[in-house]
């Protein structure tokens, strides 16, 4: 679903109005989206589970990332701009603060083979299965 | 028309609309304003430099950058909670921007905008002379 986007917001005080009406289309055009910060999705197939998150302007190596059988925790916080004195803010929207989201995944993880990397504000953490999860085959023999 | 152009027509119309289907979304910026400059910072997550695009139009600036997408094949998509998409947002600018000389550079999913002022426009400190 496509919203035309024409932000005469410093000219139209309905604007605002109209941006949060758009904001909640868009929450709502996609009831299974879930809406925590930061947005995350999940991906997985029987080998591993791959997480992507959404997080600009957090500094790759200040995230917290644990992981404990198949619990994965994913822990940080976002920076505001530092400013200097003389500088005036005219409009900050973007959200600051800490944050923390957890997922329990289908498996239990080989915490030791897991990999996290991070580009342009998208980290992606790769979980492999344990190999002690996997399902395992038994060969019937006929007696 | 043979069954190749046929194929052809469906596939391109295809990627048409798969490309219209992408949400739209307004980005959140925070304006900042210096004594020689005004500063624009503009989340966009996965956005590649090379999807970015500013156009200045008489007085309106209009940033539109798309996200990169992912190929997941061969997984199942167990949690969603974020579709990618476009960012776009316009801004109508002051007259007093030197449109020569912006700047925008990408950090760590953030977009940054410099847009100095012209030299009429910044502030003057005026001593005052005791007669």
């Amino acid at each position: 679903m496509v919203w035309p986007v024409t932000a005469w917001w410093d000219a139209d005080p309905f604007v605002e109005m109209q941006r949060l009406h758009r904001e909640v289309n868009r929450l709502f055009s996609q009831a299974s989206v879930d809406t925590e910060y930061p947005a995350v999705n999940v991906w997985s197939n029987d080998h591993e589970v791959v997480l992507t998150a959404e997080i600009p302007g957090v500094d790759p190596s200040k995230v917290e990332l644990t992981v404990h059988e198949d619990h994965v925790t994913l822990k940080g916080v976002r920076e505001g701009e530092t400013l200097n004195e003389d500088v005036t803010c005219h409009r900050a929207e973007r959200l600051t603060g800490s944050f923390v989201r957890s997922f329990r995944l289908p498996f239990d993880i080989s915490s030791d083979q897991v990999t996290a990397t991070s580009r342009n504000g998208i980290l992606t953490v790769r979980l492999p299965r344990a190999e002690a999860s996997k399902p395992k085959q038994i060969n019937v023999t006929a007696g | 028309m043979t069954d190749k152009n046929q194929a052809i027509e469906k596939a391109s119309s295809g990627a048409v609309r798969e490309a219209a289907r992408r949400p739209v979304y307004e980005p959140r910026v925070d304006i900042y304003e210096k004594k020689d400059a005004l500063l624009v910072v503009m989340d966009t997550p996965g956005v590649e430099d090379k999807d970015i695009d500013i156009q200045l139009e008489q007085d309106v600036l209009t940033i539109t950058a798309e996200q990169h997408v992912e190929s997941m094949e061969g997984f199942t998509l167990m949690v969603r909670g974020a579709v990618p998409g476009v960012f776009k947002r316009s801004f109508t600018l002051n007259r007093d921007i030197d449109r020569e000389r912006i700047e925008a550079n990408l950090r760590n999913g953030v977009l940054h905008l410099v847009l100095p002022k012209t030299e009429k426009a910044q502030p003057r400190r005026i001593d005052v002379k005791a007669a």
